[in-house]
C-alpha cells in the first residue's frame, strides 16, 4: 500500500506531478476547444434551419462527414493532412520550408470539427422548441434580427441545448484522451509512460480512469450550476 | 400625414421574404456548395493523380481484411454486451438498493471513462495480475489483443445498452402495466408482452446511434496492435508514407456508417408504422 501511495505522490519518487501536468493539458484541451465548437455548431445550426436548400445542404453535408468517421480517424485526418496541406501552401512563398503541425492545435482543430458536427444538431433541436412567435414579438417591438436573436432567442436557445450541450462536453473530455496517439502528453499518456517505467500498468491506468471520472463528476456539478441559473427565469413546477 | 408615411423609405422588415433574387442566405449558401464542389474535385484528382497502383495491389486486399475485422469486432462485442445488459438494467430497475447501487457504479464508470483508457486498462493492465491470471489458467486470454479488446468494448457497450433498456422500459406509461394487471396477466407476460415491445420500440433510435458510436469507437482497437480497418490504415501509412491510405479508410467509414444509419431509418420506419398518424 505504501509502494503505491509513493508511485502516485509528489516529487522525486512519485509520479503525481507528471500526472497532475497530464491533467492540466486534458482540461486545457477541452476548455480550447469548446468555444470554437460551440460558435461553429451554432453557425451550423443557423445554416440548418434556414429557408435556403444550398445552406442546409451545405452544413448537412458536412455533419454527415464529421458525424460518420471516428474521432481517432479525424485526427489524424487533421494531423497528418494539415502537414500536407500547410506544407503545399508554405511551400508556394517559402520553396523549402518544412512545417510541422503542434499536436495541440490538430488535437483542438479535430475535436472541434467533432464537437460542432453534434453541437449543431442540439442547437437545431433547440430552435426547434422556440416558437415563432418569440421572433415575431420581437419583430414587433422594433428589433433588427440581430437584436432579436441576441436578445430574444439566444436566452431561451442556451436553457433549451443546455442538457444536450452538457452531454457533448462529457464526450469532448473523454475525446481528449485520444490526442495522446499523436503525441500529446495528456493524462493518458502520462499515465502509459509511468506504466511503463514502474511495470504497473493497472494502477496507473485505474488512476487514469478515476480522474476522468473526477473530472466529469465535477462537470456534472458545473453543468447543474449553470443549468439552474439558465431556468431562474421558470416557473417551478 | 398619410402623406409621411408613403414617402417614408420602406424598411426591409426581418423575417419577411426578401424580394430580392439573390438573398445573403443563397451567396453564402451556393458559395459554401461551390467550397465542398472544390474540395470534392480537389480529393478526386489528388486521389486520381497520385493514385498508386502498387500501394492498391500490396494494401487493397488488406484494407478488405481490416475492414471484416472491424465488422466482427463490432458485432461481436454488440452482441456480448446486448446480453450483459440484460442483467445490469435489471439490476438498475430492481427495488434493491445494493444491487442498484452496483449497477449504477458499473454504468457510471464505464460511461464516464474514455473508452482508450478502458482499452489500455484491460490490455496493458492485465499485465499486473499476470502470475494471478496464469495460475487460475486464464492468461491466454488477457495475453491477445483481440480478446482484450472485445472484452473491454463488450462491457463498455454493455453500460449503454443497459442505460439505453433502463430508460426505455421506465417510458412506457404506468398505465399500461395497470391495465395488464387488471387483466389478471402475470408478471412475466405483461413485461414480455406487454412493455417490453413497446420499450423497444422507443429503444430503436438510441440502439442505432450505440452501433454508430460502437463502429466508431471500434477504431481505438488500432492502438493496442488489432489490425482492424484503422490498424491496417495505420500500417499501410506508416510503411508507405501515403497519405491516400487515410482516405480510403475515411470513405470506407463513411460507407459503413451512412449504409448503417439508411438502413437503420428504413427498419425504424417499418417497425414502426402502425404508430404513424
Amino acid at each position: 500500500m505504501d509502494e503505491i501511495l509513493t508511485l502516485i505522490s509528489f516529487g522525486p519518487n512519485g509520479w503525481g506531478d507528471e500526472i497532475a501536468s497530464g491533467i492540466l493539458i486534458t482540461i486545457t484541451l477541452a476548455i480550447a476547444t469548446l468555444p470554437f465548437g460551440l460558435i461553429l455548431g451554432f453557425l451550423l445550426a443557423l445554416a440548418k434551419k434556414s429557408d435556403e436548400p444550398s445552406l442546409r445542404a451545405a452544413a448537412n453535408i458536412y455533419t454527415t462527414i464529421f458525424r460518420g468517421l471516428p474521432e481517432l480517424l479525424t485526427l489524424f485526418l487533421v494531423y497528418y493532412g494539415g502537414q500536407i496541406i500547410l506544407q503545399q501552401v508554405f511551400r508556394l512563398i517559402f520553396p523549402d520550408a518544412q512545417i510541422e503541425v503542434n499536436s495541440f492545435v490538430a488535437g483542438m482543430v479535430a475535436l472541434s470539427f467533432v464537437f460542432a458536427s453534434y453541437a449543431s444538431e442540439a442547437f437545431l433541436s433547440a430552435f426547434r422548441g422556440i416558437s415563432l412567435g418569440q421572433y415575431e414579438g420581437g419583430y414587433a417591438l422594433g428589433l433588427s434580427r440581430i437584436q432579436t436573436m441576441r436578445l430574444v432567442i439566444l436566452p431561451q436557445l442556451i436553457r433549451l441545448a443546455l442538457p444536450a450541450l452538457g452531454n457533448l462536453w462529457l464526450i469532448l473530455l473523454k475525446d481528449t484522451a485520444l490526442v495522446s496517439v499523436i503525441g500529446l502528453s495528456d493524462l493518458i499518456r502520462q499515465a502509459g509512460i509511468a506504466a511503463r517505467v514502474e511495470k504497473e500498468p493497472f494502477l496507473f491506468f485505474g488512476v487514469a480512469c478515476l480522474i476522468y471520472l473526477g473530472l466529469a463528476m465535477i462537470s456534472s456539478i458545473g453543468i447543474t450550476l449553470i443549468d439552474n441559473w439558465s431556468n431562474r427565469g421558470e416557473v417551478r413546477r | 400625414m398619410t402623406e409621411q408615411v408613403e414617402t417614408a423609405r420602406p424598411r426591409a422588415v426581418p423575417g419577411v421574404p426578401s424580394a430580392r433574387r439573390w438573398s445573403n442566405e443563397k451567396i453564402l449558401g451556393h458559395v459554401v456548395m461551390v467550397f465542398w464542389a472544390l474540395a470534392g474535385a480537389g480529393l478526386l484528382s489528388y486521389m486520381i493523380r497520385d493514385f498508386n497502383p502498387e500501394f492498391m495491389d500490396r494494401y487493397g486486399i488488406k484494407f478488405v481484411s481490416g475492414f471484416i475485422v472491424t465488422i466482427e469486432l463490432v458485432g461481436l462485442s454488440l452482441l456480448i454486451g446486448a446480453i450483459l445488459s440484460l442483467p445490469i438494467a435489471a439490476m438498475r430497475l430492481s427495488k434493491s438498493r445494493l444491487f442498484g447501487a452496483i449497477a449504477y457504479g458499473f454504468v457510471y464508470f464505464f460511461r464516464g471513462t474514455p473508452l482508450i483508457a478502458q482499452a489500455f486498462l484491460v490490455y496493458y493492465g492485465a499485465g499486473s495480475f499476470r502470475d494471478f491470471f496464469s495460475d487460475i489458467g486464464i492468461w491466454w486470454f488477457f495475453r491477445d489483443p483481440w480478446y482484450c479488446a472485445v472484452f473491454a468494448f463488450s462491457l463498455n457497450t454493455s453500460a449503454y445498452q443497459a442505460e439505453i433498456l433502463r430508460g426505455s422500459i421506465q417510458n412506457v406509461a404506468r398505465g399500461q402495466w395497470e391495465a395488464a394487471s387488471a387483466l389478471g396477466l402475470s408478471k412475466p407476460v405483461i413485461f414480455w408482452k406487454i412493455i417490453l415491445p413497446q420499450a423497444l420500440i422507443v429503444a430503436l433510435r438510441p440502439y442505432g446511434n450505440e452501433v454508430v458510436l460502437m463502429i466508431k469507437g471500434s477504431a481505438i482497437a488500432s492502438i493496442i496492435t488489432i489490425y482492424d480497418l484503422m490498424g491496417e490504415t495505420r500500417r499501410a501509412f506508416s510503411r508507405s508514407y501515403d497519405f491516400q491510405a487515410y482516405i480510403w479508410a475515411a470513405i470506407l467509414y463513411l460507407v459503413m456508417v451512412e449504409t448503417l444509419r439508411r438502413v437503420w431509418d428504413r427498419f425504424e420506419a417499418r417497425l414502426t408504422r402502425h404508430l404513424k398518424r
